[in-house]
């Protein structure tokens, strides 16, 4: 069975003009975005308190958020989640007596009215938001600079500057897609985009890998056909591989549950771009970089035995 | 011709055979159970027969109650009954044993005798409470410095020397003198006695005289060292008297401890516990001093200090103390003659040779017992977390010694039977050597916990179940071939996990296998795309699997390196949910690699390796 014809030849190199404008317009939209309106940062990087419990019946939020205010919280959200039984309750850090005590308070308070059941209570400490949103800013930092490291020194430095071209589209366009749609971001969403790298570059290297092998075989071509043989002598693969992939993570988009929507959601959006970067993206920059033939020939060949 | 070793063969059976032993156990769900042990006395085969006795006359249904040296599990079939048990026992044995939910696994016993055990639970699955605590090493320093004010003027005192004041200063201590005769002799005594833990320096000028103590980096180090190992030292004994089976406690970064308490929904007591600091010392009053006249005036003896009782009369204290919360080794809770709350203290035989000598010397003298807590606040100030402790020193019990007290006695004067349980408690764990807040916590109840359990398996198995359909259709005998591999997959993540000792499975670990189920046919489908185009470049059916296996080697092994690379740096920089993303997603990608690339090859050579050219049905 094919879902793409056996032989397919097209002109994806002679399209890179679009496909450029394309991709300079949503960074240029995330970046906007990301400096106007940034990102709905969850608890894990803004700090606070965050309290999700179960009714026994649908409930009011209204009537919620007015217990709330008596008892003297401020600056709460509170909003359903999943359910109209299930209520989540956020407060941003004050200048409180013992923070680590607020969820307790919450559930003291709304439990004078109505029976409900602790479902998750979760505080993270403002110092501890900063310092998650620092490591997390340098986990990307530095697993950008290993892998950069790593395809140097299996390929050729012009193409591992190509693959972090992709990869850092790949990453700006994603983080914009939450900064517009102001879905919001936690650790899990920061753990999807870190594997949105790894699966990213996975495609492109698979792209590369046969850009190298076909620079060899294909001595008489010009860069651009050596390119767009490439890519679509890799295609059937790109597109099965997307598939599967996609077809698990909307399982976990629907199935999963809600704690991990935003995550599945991230992932479903950076599997999206990242197939389409490694197709245009990645190997544009190979022509922009100019690679060529003879960077190439002198790499050693690597025939690994089985 | 494409055919595998035989020893390959064999070598690819061993490792899944062992690893489908090695996940069994995940297979059998486990109980709710009571851990029933004691941390003072051994519990005995008699007490295991009387909970026996006493669940059925109560009329709680349980499974089975087990004793062992360690303690006697209690097995039932559901939780409400487990709860009720617990409550019941609890009540019954309270201060005696301690009484911890559980879950037990029904793995088989000759599963058990070859060590396999079933997978951890994160606590996002099995409900629980995750802390991240923070020393407060400044307060631990101010500690150090405040008992070394107190040595030195003893110190000082015996050598008679007259200083005319020692205090301690930001962060040091300030000894002056009048002249620099005495200068001197504070300098030779203090040097003396701390030459190796301080950086002792003298005034500069002779406009005033005194000698200044510092602690040496090293010292300060190891100040902190030994504040974060008590504390954490402190809290296991702490959580152990609440009764928690399975807790960790463990020290992360350089000043924080993470406590796990899987099953603990109570997190009000808990908190109060954990983070309490309060302890007692015991000072003679002086009964010459006029407290009320030094509360109006602010002139306090010399050698006193002016304390408040809970009625908020004041009373004057001696500085010196007869005797601190260390010396005790044991307390519990009940209520003196007359029905009011009152601890039960017994000392360490150092503090009761301590204490019936200072006792013995003050008969008929009258002596405070002091409540000591720290109570901390934060303060949210320019975007910035601070903290402000405050010592709250309360005298709960003014009495006259009548006679000399030794190893056991009993204090009186707190407000209720709950204060007088904690305060038990805290002195049986110990004290924290420097206060700790809570920077973090995470809380899971036991619904969410199964929901999330339920939800995670459903998403794997759906998911799982459409890529394997999808697969067979597209690549047919391959794709099966590939399907197997991909089961084989899943089997060998699960059993890595439970022979882990460390690794703990959690929702975002779950997502990481979904993640790697996508991504393990990966490699597959490389292969198989690669067969296909050599197919098409009329290569014989046996070189075109040859070649299309031997190609996609090199392209397979750089992309797993670099999502390999991803995974490592989570992991080192992640905290607890990152973590187990990493580590399922980097044991999914090894294990890909074996089952995807070996698995395949073996069974692709064992069905087509033999026959001269057949037809590939890819």
């Amino acid at each position: 069975m094919r879902i793409i014809p056996e032989k397919t030849s097209i002109d994806f190199v002679g399209k890179r003009g679009i496909a450029l404008v394309f991709s300079i317009t949503m960074i240029v939209f995330s970046i906007f975005s990301l400096f106007f309106q940034g990102l709905n940062l969850g608890i894990d990087f803004s700090g606070g308190t965050l309290v999700e419990v179960g009714y026994q019946k649908p409930i009011e939020l209204q009537k919620v958020r007015e217990q709330l205010k008596k008892a003297g919280f401020q600056k709460t959200v509170v909003q359903h989640f999943g359910t109209t039984n299930d209520v989540l309750i956020r407060v941003a850090p004050t200048a409180t007596q013992s923070s680590e005590n607020i969820s307790n308070k919450i559930l003291e308070t709304i439990s004078t009215t109505d029976e409900v059941t602790l479902r998750r209570a979760e505080f993270v400490g403002p110092q501890v938001g900063e310092e998650l949103r620092d490591d997390g800013g340098l986990a990307m930092i530095y697993a950008l600079a290993l892998i950069l490291i790593y395809l140097a020194l299996r390929f050729e430095y012009r193409f591992s500057f190509g693959a972090i071209l992709a990869l850092v589209h790949d990453v700006l366009i994603t983080i914009g897609f939450f900064s517009i749609t102001q879905i919001e971001f936690d650790l899990t969403v920061l753990a999807a985009i870190l594997a949105v790298i790894g699966y990213s570059l996975n495609d492109t290297i698979v792209v590369y890998d046969r850009i190298r092998e076909n620079f060899r075989k294909m001595r008489t071509e010009d860069t651009p056909t050596v390119i767009n043989t490439s890519i679509n002598h890799t295609l059937a693969r790109t597109l099965m591989t997307s598939m599967t992939t996609l077809i698990v993570l909307l399982a976990l988009y629907f199935l999963g549950g809600e704690v991990i929507n935003s995550f599945s959601l991230a992932l479903i959006f950076g599997v999206l771009i990242g197939t389409y970067s490694s197709i245009y993206i990645a190997s544009s920059a190979i022509i922009f970089l100019k690679v060529s033939q003879a960077d190439l020939i002198l790499v050693e060949k690597e025939d690994a035995d089985l | 011709m494409n055919r595998y070793p035989l020893w390959k063969n064999i070598f690819i059976l061993i490792v899944l055979s062992l690893c489908v032993i090695y996940a069994t156990p995940n297979i059998y769900p486990s109980q709710p159970a009571l851990q029933i042990s004691s941390t003072r006395t051994a519990v005995t085969k008699n007490l295991a027969n009387e909970i026996k006795n006493d669940l059925e006359k109560s009329g709680i249904n349980f499974h089975q109650v087990r004793y062992s040296e360690d303690g006697i599990l209690v097995r039932f079939t559901d939780t409400k009954n487990q709860l009720k048990a617990a409550q019941r026992l609890r009540q019954q044995y309270l201060g005696k044993y301690t009484v911890a939910l559980n879950l037990a696994s029904t793995t088989p016993n000759w599963l058990r005798a070859l060590e396999a055990t079933p997978m951890n639970l994160g606590l996002d699955l099995r409900g629980g409470v995750h802390f991240l605590m923070e020393v407060d090493t400044a307060a631990a320093l101010d500690n150090a410095y405040e008992r070394s004010v107190t040595d030195m003027r003893e110190q000082l005192r015996q050598e008679k020397i007259r200083y005319s004041g020692i205090k301690k200063t930001d962060d040091a201590i300030k000894i002056s003198a009048r002249s620099e005769e005495i200068q001197e002799q504070i300098e030779e005594v203090i040097k003396d006695q701390y030459f190796d833990s301080m950086d002792i320096t003298t005034s500069p000028t002779s406009a005033e005289y005194f000698v200044i103590a510092k602690l040496k980096p090293d010292a300060l180090k190891e100040v902190r060292r030994l504040a974060i190992a008590q504390n954490t030292t402190t809290l296991r004994k702490r959580v152990n008297e609440l009764g928690v089976a399975e807790p960790v406690i463990q020290q992360q970064g350089k000043d924080r401890v993470v406590v796990q308490l899987p099953g603990v929904q109570d997190t009000a007591r808990a908190k109060e516990i954990l983070g309490a600091t309060a302890t007692l010392e015991f000072r003679l009053v002086d009964e010459q001093g006029d407290p009320f006249e030094a509360r109006e005036t602010g002139r306090v003896p010399i050698g006193d200090k002016l304390y408040y009782e809970r009625n908020k009369n004041p009373v004057l204290l001696k500085k010196r103390v007869m005797l601190t919360g260390d010396y005790i080794i044991d307390a519990s809770s009940g209520i003196d003659n007359n029905a009011r709350p009152a601890v039960n203290i017994t000392l360490d035989g150092k503090g009761a040779r301590i204490f019936s000598k200072v006792t013995g010397d003050n008969v008929d003298r009258l002596m405070g017992v002091v409540f000591i807590e720290t109570k901390s606040q934060a303060v949210y100030k320019d975007g910035k977390n601070k903290r402000i402790t405050k010592k709250v020193e309360e005298v709960i019990n003014v009495a006259r010694i009548k006679e000399q007290l030794a190893k056991r006695f009993q204090i009186t004067g707190l407000s209720s039977t709950v204060e007088a349980r904690n305060l038990a408690l805290l002195l049986r764990a110990g004290s924290l050597a420097a206060p700790m807040y809570i920077v973090e916590e995470r809380t899971v109840g036991p619904s969410l916990g199964q929901q999330n359990i339920d939800l995670g398996t459903k998403s794997v198995l759906i998911g799982f179940l459409l890529v394997i359909i999808f697969m067979a259709i597209y690549y047919r005998v391959f794709g099966l071939v590939a399907n197997i591999a991909l089961g084989a997959n899943l089997v060998m993540i699960v059993a890595i996990m439970s022979m882990i000792p460390g690794a703990t499975l959690t929702l975002p670990g779950i997502a990481g296998i979904v993640l790697t189920v996508g991504m393990a046919v990966d490699a597959n489908v490389l292969i198989f795309e690669r067969i296909k185009e050599e197919l098409q470049n009329n290569n014989s059916p046996q070189s075109s699997i040859n070649l299309g296996y031997s190609k996609a080697l090199s392209t397979i092994a750089d992309a797993n390196i670099t999502t390999l690379i991803a995974a490592l740096v989570l992991f080192v920089f992640g905290t607890g949910p990152i973590k187990g993303f990493a580590v399922t997603l980097s044991i999914g990608i090894i294990c890909s690699m074996f089952t995807a690339i070996m698995g395949t090859r073996s069974l692709i050579n064992i069905i087509y390796g033999r026959k001269h050219s057949p037809v590939l049905y890819i």
